[in-house]
């Protein structure tokens, strides 16, 4: 720009030192000026006469030198200073504020044993919100059965179009890979007994009782946990879920309902689409590498697998999809006023999703387990 | 005339068949203070947006501080975003950071500035623009409304911008609290030279410190002119808002 770059002179003069300062004093000239002014000490004068533009932060500087040299029991005498120049100090000096900072606390031994305790509360009332949640939806899905007039059919068409449609190419291809392998891998260790023929149980029973629903349920915990969390954080973060309150409509019956009642009816279909993509991959996979027939394999399928596996994996759907509808909105309202609680709480609702389902698998495993089925 | 340091020349704005502006031409000098005027929806943050280049989908030119925009060289760019400052209308605070960090963020451009001076240089804007202390290590979900707005403005003054966009600077401020904005922005112009372009709907602001307003209306600067030229424009909008009930009592001559 027009200005010249700051020019810095100190002469000592009659016991003090003189500092003219010329030019531009601007925030982009600050570490020059800083540190030529570190160095003074004693009665100093400054010479403003030839500064052409100063701004508040250059203003600072001259402000601050005064305090510290007044703390010092010297004195600092600005002279010299053009009108505008002298405006913009006085403007500074004003409004500089008085810095009240606590002194950082220091963290003893007891911090660090609270901050134990209150974490493991923190994860106790997580749980407990978590349960609160799960009962909210319980609740109003059942007022919802009970008085349709409230229901929002767009919404939940357009959650099912979301959480199940969307999701079934992913899906069905996953499904199908999974088959693809485990028909591979089942066929280079029964073939070491000659039972090539049992790969159609490995795969049938593996995919339909556990595999189908359980890496569907983490794919749609991955899709749609996510972004559950994502809006319901996002509208939560704009305040429009308190604007609803005042306007007296649930979020729970407007947000939550139509998003688990869809996840309730898709991920049922869905588990039954990855079932059968996955035994279209292993059928396909047996045929290539062990000669088993498609009509061999339908034959094998429908006399060595009972209906109860594929009872029992679909039994698990609904629960699942409970489970990762329930996270997500309730991460969804944990979202705080800002973008990154949002990208925390959508992380974790996939990482708590992911988890919950798991757990809920090997309960039902051992369950099962139990009753002989 | 002085040299003009926004330059606006054949403007056209449109989004999809909806025009915003339609050539519209607009000058503001060095060391003035022009308040946009307009009724909600002609267009005003768009326009402050276009100015400084956020809103690329245009037809016409554009010049600010001699530069056109948008920047065409990365050195014109960094010039112009050193250069200016801009208030958004709702604050635009990054919600992560507090008040401090998000006024140290235009102070991170300025190299060898210390952590400590950009603290303080931080602290000072945010007791400039009228916010306590304590505001600087709150995050902006923890503000009021205004308190927002002004922590908008403390970022906007983080480098002392020659140009300065404010939108509805004192909208949702307190009469005191805006009058005490009216006389920071006055101040900082009378002693650093700054150029403001400020859309605002506050009649007292434009009384207490605007040089010269512009009139947005039929998608276009209507009219400019003094506060006292306003008063004899002969359309019906000009009239209506500097005639009415609101603008006879912010006027500084009553009784
Ligand atoms: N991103 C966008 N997409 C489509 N239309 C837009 C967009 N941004 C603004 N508009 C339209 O441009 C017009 C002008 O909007 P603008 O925000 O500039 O109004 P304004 O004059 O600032 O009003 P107010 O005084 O209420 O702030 C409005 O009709 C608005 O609908
Ligand atoms: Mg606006």
């Amino acid at each position: 720009m027009s200005e010249a770059a700051p020019r810095i002179e100190t002469l000592h003069e009659a016991g003090r030192t003189l500092v003219r300062l010329a030019g531009r004093v601007t925030v982009a000239d600050l570490p020059e000026i800083e540190r030529a002014f570190a160095r003074l000490g004693g009665p100093v004068a400054v010479d403003l006469a030839g500064v052409e533009r100063m701004d508040t932060a250059g203003a600072h500087v001259l402000v601050r030198l005064r305090a510290r040299l007044e703390a010092e029991g010297q004195a600092l005498e600005i002279r010299g200073a053009p009108a505008a120049v002298e405006s913009v100090i006085a403007t500074v000096a004003a409004a500089e504020p008085a810095p009240e900072r606590a002194a950082p606390a220091r963290r003893g031994l007891v911090d660090r044993v609270a901050d134990v305790g209150a974490r493991m509360t923190g994860a106790g009332r997580f749980g407990a919100e978590l349960l609160a949640m799960f009962g909210l939806i319980l609740a109003r899905l059942v007022r919802t059965i009970w008085r349709p007039r409230d229901f929002r059919m767009t919404a939940l068409v357009h959650h099912c179009e979301a959480v199940g449609w969307q999701a079934v190419p992913i899906v069905a291809l996953m499904a199908f890979l999974i088959g693809v392998v485990l028909a591979f891998q089942g066929a280079t260790q029964l073939r070491q007994f000659g039972a090539e023929v049992f790969v159609v149980d490995l795969i049938a029973i593996s995919i339909l009782r556990e595999l189908g629903v359980l890496l569907t349920s983490i794919i749609v915990a991955g899709r749609t946990a996510s972004a559950f969390t994502a809006a319901i954080g996002s509208m939560k973060m704009r305040e429009e879920i308190d604007a609803m309150r005042t306007l007296g409509l649930d979020p729970a019956v407007m947000l939550f309902v139509p998003r688990v009642l869809a996840l309730l009816l898709m991920l049922p279909i869905l588990a039954v689409v990855a079932n059968a993509a996955g035994l279209v991959g292993g059928g396909v996979m047996a045929w290539v590498v062990l000669d088993i027939s498609p009509p061999m394999f339908a034959t094998r399928l429908v006399e060595g697998t009972g209906v109860a596996n594929y009872v029992i994996g679909l039994v698990k759907a609904p629960f699942f999809a409970l489970i990762i509808g329930v996270v997500g909105c309730h991460a969804g309202m944990r979202v705080g006023g800002n973008a990154e609680s949002l990208g925390r709480q959508t992380s974790a609702a996939v990482v708590t999703a992911i988890f919950a389902v798991i757990v809920a698998d090997a309960v039902f495993s051992v369950l099962f387990a139990e009753i002989g089925i | 005339m002085s040299e003009a340091i926004i330059r606006v020349r054949g403007l056209v704005t449109r989004f999809g068949s909806h025009v915003v502006h339609d050539r519209l031409d607009l000058d503001v000098a060095r060391g003035e203070i022009l308040g946009v005027v307009g009724g909600s929806g002609t267009g005003k943050s768009v326009l402050l947006r276009t100015i400084v280049g956020l809103n690329p989908a245009r037809v016409g030119e554009i010049e600010v501080l001699g530069t056109p925009v948008p920047a065409r060289t990365a050195a014109e760019r960094a010039r112009l975003e050193g250069n200016i400052g801009v208030m958004f209308q709702d604050g635009a605070l990054f919600s992560s950071l507090t008040v401090r960090e998000n006024v140290e963020v235009p102070l991170r451009r300025v190299a060898g500035l210390s952590a400590r001076t950009r603290a303080e240089l931080a602290d000072l804007k945010i007791s400039m623009a009228g916010l306590p202390y304590a505001a600087g290590d709150n995050y902006p979900s923890e503000l009021s409304g205004g308190m927002r707005k002004r922590a908008g403005l403390a970022r906007a003054l983080a480098l002392d911008p020659e140009v300065l966009f404010l939108d509805e600077p004192t909208a949702g401020l307190d009469p005191i609290g805006a009058a005490a904005f009216d006389r920071l922005i006055h101040g900082l112009t009378q002693s650093l030279g700054l150029t403001v372009f400020l859309v605002t709907h506050d009649l007292d602001t434009l009384h207490a410190v605007c040089d010269r307003v512009a009139v947005l209306a039929e998608k276009r600067v209507l009219v400019t002119g003094t506060m006292e030229e306003m008063l004899d424009v002969d359309h019906p909008w000009v009239r209506d808002y500097f005639h009415g009930p609101r603008a006879r009592a912010a006027r500084p001559d009553r009784g």
